[in-house]
């Protein structure tokens, strides 16, 4: 529990200077890091041809965002199904089916890197570093970028709405090359002197110690640890290889994975205090802060407490007090039950997916917590689109509230109207549209769908999977036999919907309303920063999901862990 | 049951036809389960097993049907009773009308068009709502605003307005009648309360949308549930399904939606104000800044003089006779209250008798001075100071040194000095002050506290209009203000977002009323300043502004804090109805069961009754409204949030108890 306790304060004590870095890199006013870093992007900006300083506006902005991940899934698509004739194959590995390769290209597109393959047996070199790699770079700078383009128009006090709210090649430039780079840059140094590979060559043919299994074990190389940086940092959680963070290729030490498990949290968290600092609303990020801390210490504790329990399936198996305790089915015995729940409840609540441990292996009850973690999906949540969000359901708050207090609806002191409602609602009921239906769909063609498991756990694997994809979290209930058609094409269409949906309304409402006037807040206004609107807030998110997912929930993780005889 | 409730009964069943039920999709909702559940009952019954629950569920959710529609009927016929009362004397009118060759022609009320002119004598009633265009009369405006003093209209100032059905007292009006039959003030305010022409307005358009987002979603949640239940073994019941269906969709909120509005727009009708559309209403409760005029809003109407300061080297008696001489043939207010004073401070009523036969020099905007020349030749004078000050040297007086220092401490008091000289001697100062009103005070700082900008507007010059602001409490005050500098000011307000509400009656004021996010005119005001705004005051009473921002937060709190509440019985239902779905199929998901209810037939249909008589047990909340007593947002908020949030949260599990301990013996 300690070392829970402490990887909690070591993102605190990190996020706070990091935030405050993020503000002075991305804000508006021009400082040293512009002479520092514009000899990195002046000749990006040369070379594309594209305008900085041009302002968008949010249709514009939202607009280039679609152009450019529409041609990056193409080319990564297109290099997936190719690379078996393209160099930087030592391994000699095939191209991919085309539908394979397009739910990959899409997953990383969309930060979710969900993986129907497995990393090391079916992506070159050249795959996994130029197109994989540049995906876990772009798509973070994204999703930060439209948080900053919403910042500056909707958070920010008298924000000037003929400016329009950014442009997004210059955001997207700057924290790639100002933020992303130089911290991915520093964890994967850390990594390698950790024992993360990081060559070009072929895989190495290894003599086994114990020659009874197998003779000769071959051991997969590549740049591993400047991925496994970004892939932790960026909230992507696409690993290399395919047992993720959970095997000593990619996660080999105890400091290895207090590095990883730290980089997780460490940019959505540091982004509040960005936030903060770039809109001056300090007191609101607090607020915003409190509620997501309140809900990650509900969940880490339920995952911990849950996965202390000993697995229904092993009852009798063992003796509890031969020091196994707890559920370590599919768990690594060297981090043990205490930071694979740490592991498991970050990596759903920011919707990063890397894990360090199998969550199909999780008690009932924990498997709960982090399919609950994904419906929620802003507790810290993924870079940008975790406060993106948050904000999304506060619109929600901030609607019933201003009625509450006998005022028309207003956000910000700006009128909430139908047009406002109307795209909000829709954003929010795209989630159970999209997970309710597809699971619904997918159990009910079980010829077309093919599951692993029946029962309560089967319909939990389809869940997780529908859920994992909207929430762009990447994680799997790895059981499920999801490389075929019907899973990569519908995983597709949640990636899709669950990234851009959820990330452009509340931008699309932001350039509505900055146009609008913007009533002073005073005494009668509602006080966005006031603990009780957050606490409202904090109930519509609860509300919301739990009316949506509990009777899901109850045939899934809930009626297993009813009847698994252990009650959790 | 008497007529009154019989045709509410009729009303409530008529809101079930289809194209009714279509401007509500929460309640369409509940329509096609109750259809669904009828067709399953002889299904049920066929199938020997479930018939008469499907029957019960149905009749039940008839009935949730039946409130909610009633609830809309209950407000309509109550909006409509005081709108019809309003309206009453009217249906029976004639009307003289005045044709282009002048002549009179009698017609009925009703034939009367935007336009024509008619004449009204003196113990008529006024055929239509209109302005005086030719002669002034005192009016019993009593039937329209329940008060009989008389009140005077006359052409060509801010008091010509005039509503039909009210009495002319004394002489004779020509009328311009200023609305078609059915476009009339009263005639607007009942379509307002019909639900059938009803417009939404826009924070409850709004609200729908996200209503229906949310019954679209537990929609979504009850259709997957059926082959998610069936993968993992478990049979669902179509009737248990459309139970949990309509227990989840916010049928509370949904179902008083229209009787909130309707209840909001019958309230401001019995306040005597009059507005003429529900967004008028509803953008009330969210006014940042009122514009006050003082006369009449924060003081009453006139100033009285209040004290006699003589200057240096003149005794207080002279003063105070020449005041009273001077002001004896006065007929304003202001000279009648001079003498008031005048005798209280012990003059010799005697005295009047000197003034027999006098000149009376009359007011004028040029002089601003007036008074009367005795028949002893005595010249007396009062009026503005520096007037008088240049009279009484022109008749070769001189100014007394501290003449200067008097009125400028009289105007600092918020009074306004009247100099008085009799000849050449310039003997001192009146006081007249404007009697601030009884309670306006305490009615400002329930404003501020309810984070409200009060401004007052007045013609005064600035040191006095800052010492009646001073006393009344308002935040801000214009002085010498002309409409062109109100205008000014509303588009200042608004221009930094706020919305801004202000009251007029004259027709220089009507550029600024339809500036003003809400105008409020005075009935008695001109026809452009009663058009110009978006509400009008039967009553001309300018601090009606105040009820009516209590109004309108009264509108959007009781949606709010209905909706909450709402939501918040979800999570109770989802208690009672997911273990009795399952129970059967997986008895070990009975442990969800917190309240221990009797059976699953019992515990859905207690779930479904709650959430049929919360409906009519909220109605007497949709019409009175929640109360926005005094407070600040953040205090309303805590408060609401306890009372609709956490109360609607837990209220439902001790009543479905009680309901299922009820329904148990018969299932």
């Amino acid at each position: 529990m300690n070392d829970v306790i402490a990887i909690y304060a070591v993102v605190a004590l990190l996020a706070v200077p990091l935030g405050a870095y993020i503000a002075n890199a991305v804000g508006e006013r021009r400082g040293r890091l512009d002479t520092l870093f514009g000899v990195i992007e002046t000749p990006i900006y040369r070379l594309s041809g594209l305008r900085p300083d041009h302002a968008m506006s949010w249709q514009a902005y939202a607009m280039a965002i679609v152009k450019l991940h529409g041609a990056l899934i193409v080319f990564a698509w297109l290099l997936f199904m190719g690379q078996g004739l393209l160099p930087l194959n030592p391994d000699a590995i095939p191209g991919m089916p085309w539908d394979t390769a397009l739910h990959t290209a899409v997953s990383f597109a969309t930060n979710t890197n969900q993986q129907h393959y497995s990393g090391q047996a079916q992506l070159s070199h050249l795959s996994q570093t130029l197109a994989i790699v540049t995906l876990q770079f772009v798509t973070p700078a994204t999703g930060a970028a439209v948080l900053i383009a919403i910042a500056r128009t909707l958070l920010k006090k008298r924000a000037d709405g003929a400016l329009g709210v950014g442009n997004y090649y210059h955001d997207m430039t700057r924290l790639v090359v100002r933020v992303l780079l130089p911290l991915a840059a520093a964890v994967a140094l850390m990594l390698t002197w950790q024992g993360v590979p990081a060559s070009y060559q072929a895989s190495h043919q290894v003599e086994m110690l114990d020659p009874q299994v197998e003779e000769v074990q071959s051991v997969p190389l590549g740049p591993v640890a400047s991925m496994v940086a970004i892939k932790q940092l960026g909230t992507n959680g696409g690993g290399w290889f395919g047992p993720n963070s959970s095997v000593p290729l990619e996660n080999p030490t105890p400091l290895a994975n207090v590095i990883e498990t730290a980089s997780i949290m460490l940019i959505p968290v540091a982004l509040l205090v960005a936030i903060a600092l770039i809109a001056n609303r300090r007191r609101l990020m607090v607020g915003i802060g409190a509620v997501m801390l309140a809900f990650s210490l509900v969940s880490t504790s339920a995952v911990v407490m849950s996965e202390r329990m000993p697995n229904a399936a092993l009852t009798g198996l063992y003796q509890t007090d031969a020091g196994l305790q707890g559920n370590l089915e599919g768990k690594e015995l060297r981090f043990g039950t205490d930071l694979s729940a740490l592991w498991g409840s970050w990596t759903t609540q920011t919707s990063n997916g890397s894990v360090n441990a199998m969550h199909d292996s999780f008690n009932p009850l924990g498997g709960m917590m982090l399919l609950m973690d994904m419906f929620v999906n802003v507790t810290f949540g993924g870079i940008g689109v975790g406060l993106i969000g948050f904000l999304l359901y506060l619109m929600l708050a901030a609607f019933i509230g201003s009625l509450m207090v006998g005022r028309a609806p207003e956000l910000f002191g700006k009128p909430l109207e139908t047009r406002e409602m109307r795209w909000i609602s829709l954003a929010i009921l795209a989630q159970p549209l999209v997970i309710l239906g597809l699971t619904a769909l997918t159990v009910a063609l079980p010829g077309l769908a093919q599951t692993s498991n029946a029962g309560f756990h089967g319909l939990s694997q389809v869940l997780y999977e529908f859920t994992s994809a909207f929430a762009n979290n990447g994680s799997g209930f790895e059981g499920l036999g999801d490389d075929t058609p019907w899973w990569n094409l519908t995983c597709v269409v949640a990636l899709l919907v669950g990234r851009f949906v959820p990330m452009l309304v509340p931008l699309a409402v932001a350039g509505w309303l900055v146009t609008k006037r913007s009533a002073p807040s005073g005494r009668g206004t509602l006080a966005m920063d006031s603990a009780a609107f957050m606490g409202l807030t904090a109930g519509v998110i609860v509300i919301v999901n739990l009316l949506g997912f509990l009777p899901a929930l109850v045939l899934g993780p809930i009626g297993e862990a009813v009847t698994s005889g252990t009650g959790f | 049951m008497s007529k009154r409730e019989f045709n509410l009964v009729g009303q409530a069943v008529k809101g079930l036809a289809p194209t009714q039920l279509a401007r509500n999709p929460v309640m369409m909702v509940v329509a096609i389960g109750t259809l669904v559940c009828f067709v399953m009952t002889p299904i049920g019954f066929a199938e020997g097993e479930g018939g008469g629950f499907a029957l019960t569920i149905a009749l039940l959710l008839l009935a949730t049907l039946l409130f909610a529609t009633g609830a809309e009927a209950l407000a309509e016929s109550r909006g409509k009773a005081q709108a019809g009362a309003l309206r009453q004397t009217k249906s029976a009118l004639t009307a003289r009308r005045l044709s282009a060759d002048g002549q009179l022609e009698n017609v009925a009320a009703t034939e009367l068009r935007r336009g024509d002119r008619v004449q009204v004598e003196a113990g008529e009633l006024i055929p239509a709502d209109g302005d005086i265009v030719k002669g002034a009369a005192s009016i019993n405006e009593s039937a329209v605003t329940g008060e009989s003093a008389p009140v005077l209209r006359e052409a060509g100032t801010d008091n010509s307005g005039v509503s039909a059905g009210t009495k002319v007292l004394s002489d004779t009006l020509v009328i311009e009648v200023s609305a078609n039959p059915g476009e009339s003030l009263l005639d607007r305010m009942i379509a307002l309360v019909e639900g059938a022409s009803r417009q939404k307005t826009p924070s409850e358009l709004a609200l729908s949308v996200l209503l229906a987002m949310l019954t679209l979603v537990f929609l979504l949640v009850v259709v997957t549930l059926v082959p998610m239940a069936s993968f993992v073994g478990v049979e669902t019941s179509t009737v248990m399904l459309v139970a949990l269906l309509i227990c989840l969709i916010p049928t509370t909120i949904g179902g008083l939606l229209p009787a909130i509005g309707i209840a909001g727009m019958s309230r401001a009708m019995r306040a005597n104000l009059v507005a003429k559309s529900g967004k008028a209403v509803e953008i009330a409760g969210s006014i940042d800044t009122l514009l006050l005029d003082k006369t009449g809003t924060i003081t009453l109407g006139d100033r009285r003089a209040t004290d006699f300061a003589a200057c240096q080297r003149v005794r207080f008696e002279p003063l105070r006779d020449v005041a009273f001489l001077s002001s004896l043939d006065d007929p304003t207010p202001e000279g009648r209250s001079i003498v008031t004073l005048a005798s209280a401070k012990g003059v010799d009523v005697q005295l009047g008798e000197e003034a027999d036969g006098a000149t009376f020099i009359a007011f004028s905007a040029e002089t601003r001075l007036s008074g009367v020349d005795l028949t002893s030749g005595k010249q007396l004078r009062k009026g503005a100071p520096n007037a008088i000050a240049a009279w009484v040297a022109a008749q070769g007086g001189v100014v007394p040194g501290d003449f200067d220092a008097l009125v400028a401490r009289i105007s600092r008091d918020g009074a306004t000095p009247i100099a008085v000289a009799e000849g050449q001697t310039l003997l001192g100062v009146i006081a007249l002050s404007d009697v601030i009103k009884e309670g306006i005070a305490e009615k400002f700082l329930e404003l501020r506290a309810l984070g409200i900008k009060t401004v007052m507007i007045t013609g005064d010059n600035p040191i006095t209009a800052s010492a009646i602001a001073a006393t009344a409490g308002v935040d801000d005050y214009i002085a010498e203000a002309t409409p062109e500098r109100k205008l000014a000011l509303i588009r200042e307000e608004q221009a930094s977002g706020r919305l801004v509400a202000m009251v007029g009656d004259g027709t220089n004021d009507a550029p600024a009323l339809a500036q003003a996010d809400l105008g409020l005119a005075m009935n008695s005001g001109t026809q452009a300043a009663r058009e110009a705004a978006n509400m009008v005051d039967l009553d001309s009473d300018p601090g009606k502004l105040i009820s009516a921002v209590e109004i309108g937060k009264q509108l959007l709190v009781t949606r709010g804090a209905l909706t909450t509440f709402s939501l918040a019985n979800d999570v109770a239902k989802y208690f009672v109805i997911l273990p009795a779905l399952f129970a059967a199929s997986v008895p070990a998901l009975g442990m969800l069961d917190v309240m221990n209810l009797h059976s699953p037939t019992s515990a859905v249909l207690a779930a479904v009754v709650f959430n049929a008589l919360i409906i009519p047990a909220l109605i007497p909340f949709a019409l009175r409204g929640v109360s926005v007593k005094v407070a600040s947002a953040t205090e309303l908020l805590r408060r609401n949030l306890l009372i609709y949030g956490v109360g609607g949260l837990l209220l439902p599990f001790p009543m479905i108890k009680l309901f299922d301990t009820l329904i148990a013996p018969f299932v």
